[in-house]
């Protein structure tokens, strides 16, 4: 029963990967479409900037309401895809966890569905606060790069949970983890459009398709907004992790080589939030952070997992 | 000054005048500089930089065997890492330069911050500004039925029970003016304050921790004392007396192991310890120690951290004394505990004997022809000795590792080159050593009755203990949680100000309203619109 429920669910995460395949395509088509077509009129007044520069305030107007259906039929098309592959991705995580008998998330194949499902799922509910369709292609390329290596080099059969992870913990500290990994996903993808629309706005060369997109300000504070909420959950990870730690280890803090990581993102966040609200730095060099924090979480996750020994080398490989 | 100079809410002063400075100008200088927001984030990106290679080399606090193999594998390396104090990076002179500095500035930041926000707590919202529709979410309406008072009034009384803090100007124009969320730099400053908690909870609490390891073998006792403990660590303010008093006997110790899914079989999924314990004035209490679940006794708490199998072996010397027998722990290699261990006979005549063991509980073997485990309960145990005699070096009182056999001295009888293979024994039997040294004896701990040979229960095993005090936790968690709450606070409550104004023309009031987000904040323009809504909605103003 355990190995048929387990072979279903990699057959929804196949066929999950097959509809984000497709969805990534529509999403490529639909950006390549916004460069060739010529730009459409954008309200370059969807937020007033305020006159007085030092309080250098954004006040968004939503000038398009978040549910009404986006221009671009290939847009459409894609995030209607993605909202079907994620209802496969799900439902392989669901059978991975019934196949067990636990909550799927204790090695690192399992891992990576449960972020990656989670990303997604991050990624599908914000529209409804915000039209942000055009992260499309990059939220679908790293969810199709994290489920490939996931099943393919990451992949395990279901074992029984290991007794060091038996704990209530693991649910809470590994979903809110993930949680924190997604809206860090999301605002790494936010700052990187708004690193290049910033270019575009000096007036250098660039892609035409930015002309489609929210304005460098608007993308700024998106960026801030999911980023500060990423790093939220990633301050309480540190702190269910550190009670966890203590229960299972009994001590609260080790600096194991993952505590160390997870310091290290915890004050590069710190850094972001701390450079956002200094003179001359609010903008393009807070968005460089924000992306040198999503890395260093993408590190902690493939890298330290897998090559750096330590108390949380559970990847299972 | 309520925040640093820098902060991209103050306002923008170009100082170019600079005067003289003198001594006192000089530190008020440095001083600026530390808690300037600039100084804040370059020691927050420094700090970060400086944590990397505590994740790259292994650390003396959590790694010390990783230290010594990274010394014997890179030997010229490691010394100089060593200097730099790259193997205790977080005891490090410069990593605690960067946090000490990062918090010397945070200090010299929350405390004027304190002040000037205490101060502001107590100022009333500032005037009316003269003109509303240059401000976030300006709309204005004109009415007939209501005059300016009773508007004002109203709109007083609405802000005031949405938590405003208002008061009213008469000015050219009667207007009121609001501001809420003072709990935001409020928040922003338990964060802030609560982040040094965390940091002298640790620095004071930390000095009174101890945590020791101890391996007891099932039937064995521990007491809690020094002496008692394998390896001890003290908190700089610990004191012996500090230990409570009580006495642990390991009665059992019991591992479950997958035996369905096919995947998985053997792969072990419960350890339980089961343990007495003797309190002077008690009666003996029993109790269960296992992974994730610790056994608080007396304020420390007993965690269970490893385990493995301690054969008990008996020597007779070849003058036909028993010159050795006991358990002897064993330590795992392996997932499936093919394990290794030392036996030292300092008595046995003539000569002294040492063995070096390797336990397989389950053997098998390798295609290269070398046995191995591959399975971590007792199915098929299997104890093999490589046997030395000579000189052990205990006797001229240097203290010996007892997981370590030094063969130096010593000359090797049986196993490896000797021509002489080595003892290999299952529990219960019996073999002689090499040269007439004498006998070995693998014991069975449950000796079976039945012909029907079960090797289960027939070697002891062992588990590895953490006894843990640590009275700084509590604190730690407290200021960790206040912190969360103030991060939350700061970031989520929005510091808004909002005017209405009732201007009066010849025949009607128009009444403007208008808002100002401190900080972004996406809501403010609702805000203004359903006090807009509500408003209006009081005063019985229809739709124009």
């Amino acid at each position: 029963m355990t190995l048929i429920l387990d072979e279903y669910s990699l057959l929804a995460v196949y066929t999950a990967m097959g509809i984000y395949t497709l969805a990534f395509v529509m999403f490529a088509i639909d950006m390549a479409k916004r460069s060739t077509s010529k730009p459409v009129p954008v309200s370059v007044g969807s937020h007033r900037r305020q006159s007085d520069a030092q309080t250098a305030v954004a006040t968004l107007q939503k000038t398009e309401p978040p549910r009404q259906p986006s221009r671009y039929k290939f847009e459409r098309i894609a995030f209607s895809l993605v909202v079907l592959g994620w209802v496969f991705h799900a439902a392989g995580v669901a059978l991975r966890g019934m196949a067990q008998g636990f909550v799927p998330w204790a090695n690192m194949y399992e891992f990576a569905l449960i972020s990656s499902a989670l990303i997604v799922g991050v990624f599908i509910v914000i529209q409804w606060w915000q039209n942000l369709k055009f992260l499309g292609v990059y939220i679908t390329g790293f969810t199709l790069i994290t489920l490939g290596v996931g099943t393919v080099n990451f992949y395990v059969p279901v074992k029984p949970l290991p007794p060091a992870l038996d704990s209530y913990w693991l649910i809470i500290h590994v979903i809110v983890a993930s949680l924190g990994t997604a809206l860090f996903a999301i605002g790494a993808g936010l700052a990187i459009v708004q690193l290049l629309q910033a270019r575009r706005e000096a007036g250098k060369k660039s892609l035409a398709l930015l002309k489609t997109l929210p304005d460098a300000m608007k993308l700024e504070n998106l960026t801030y907004f999911t980023t500060v909420i990423g790093f939220v959950f990633w301050t309480f990870t540190l702190i269910a992790g550190s009670i966890w730690a203590e229960r299972s280890w009994g001590r609260y803090w080790g600096w194991d080589t993952k505590e160390v990581w997870t310091f290290i993102i915890w004050v590069i966040y710190a850094g972001y939030i701390h450079a956002r609200a200094t003179r001359g730095w609010r903008g393009t060099r807070s968005a460089w952070l924000a992306i040198i924090g999503f890395l260093a979480v993408i590190f902690n996750y493939a890298i330290v997992n897998v090559f750096i020994p330590g108390l949380h080398s559970y990847s299972g490989l | 000054m309520s925040r640093p100079s820098d902060h991209i809410d103050t306002p923008n002063v170009d100082e170019i005048s600079q005067p003289a400075l003198g001594v006192s100008g000089y530190l008020r200088f440095f001083w600026r500089q530390l808690t300037s927001m600039r100084t804040a984030l370059l020691l927050l990106l420094l700090l970060a930089l400086a944590a990397v290679p505590g994740s790259l080399v292994p650390q003396r606090s959590s790694n010390p065997n990783g230290v010594i193999q990274y010394f014997k594998d890179n030997p010229d390396l490691a010394p100089i890492l060593d200097a730099l104090q790259l193997f205790d990076v977080f005891t490090s002179m410069w990593f605690s330069s960067i946090y000490l500095l990062l918090f010397l500035s945070l200090i010299g930041c929350v405390i004027p911050r304190t002040a000037h926000h205490l101060r502001a707590l107590r100022t009333p919202p500032p005037k009316t500004p003269a003109r509303l529709e240059r401000l976030a979410g300006f709309s204005s309406v004109e009415t007939t039925e209501t005059d300016a008072a009773t508007a004002i009034e109203a709109a007083r009384t609405l802000l005031r029970k949405s938590g405003y803090r208002v008061r009213v100007f008469d000015g050219p124009n009667l207007s009121v003016s609001a501001e809420r969320g003072y709990l935001r730099e409020t928040g922003n400053l338990v964060f802030h304050t609560a982040l040094i908690g965390v940091l002298f909870a640790v620095g004071i609490g930390g000095g009174f921790t101890y945590t020791g390891q101890r391996v007891i073998v099932e039937g064995q006792p521990f007491v809690n004392i020094l002496s008692d403990y394998s390896s001890f660590t003290p908190g700089r303010f610990f004191d012996e007396s500090m230990l409570p008093p009580f006495r642990m006997v390991l009665d059992d110790f019991s591992v479950e192991y997958e035996q369905e899914n096919v995947n998985a079989l053997g792969f072990p999924i419960d350890y339980t310890a089961d343990v007495s314990v003797s309190i002077p004035g008690e009666p003996v209490s029993r109790g269960t120690v296992k992974v994730n679940q610790p056994l608080p006794l007396l304020g420390s708490d007993v965690f269970l951290l490893g385990n493995g199998y301690a054969p008990r072996i008996t020597v007779t010397d070849g003058e036909g004394n028993v010159a050795f027998t006991d358990v002897v722990p064993f330590l795992p290699q392996d997932a499936n505990l093919t394990s290794m261990g030392f036996v030292k006979v300092p008595d046995a005549l003539p000569e002294q004997i040492g063995m070096i063991g390797f336990f397989y509980p389950t053997t098998g073997e390798l295609s290269t022809g070398a046995l191995t485990s591959i399975h971590a309960d007792l199915l098929n145990p299997l104890l093999t000795l490589n046997v030395y005699t000579g000189d052990l070096g205990i006797d001229d009182g240097i203290p010996r590792n007892v997981y370590q056999l030094d063969v130096d001295g010593m000359t090797q009888v049986a196993g490896g080159n000797t021509g002489i293979e080595a003892i290999k024994l299952r529990p219960g039997e019996s073999a002689p050593l090499p040269n007439g040294l004498g006998t070995v004896t693998f014991e069975d701990a449950n000796p079976a009755p039945s012909v029907a040979k079960d090797y289960a229960d027939s070697v002891l095993r062992f588990a590895t203990f953490d006894i843990t005090y640590d009275p700084s936790r509590g604190w730690v968690l407290a200021f960790a949680l206040l912190s969360l709450s103030g991060l939350l606070i700061a970031l989520f409550v929005p510091r808004r100000r909002v005017w209405v104004k009732a201007i009066e023309t010849s025949d009607a009031v128009r009444l403007e309203y208008a808002g100002l987000a401190r900080g972004y904040d996406p809501g403010l323009e609702p805000a203004v619109n359903d006090l807009q809504q509500r408003h209006r909605q009081q005063l019985n103003i229809k739709d124009t």
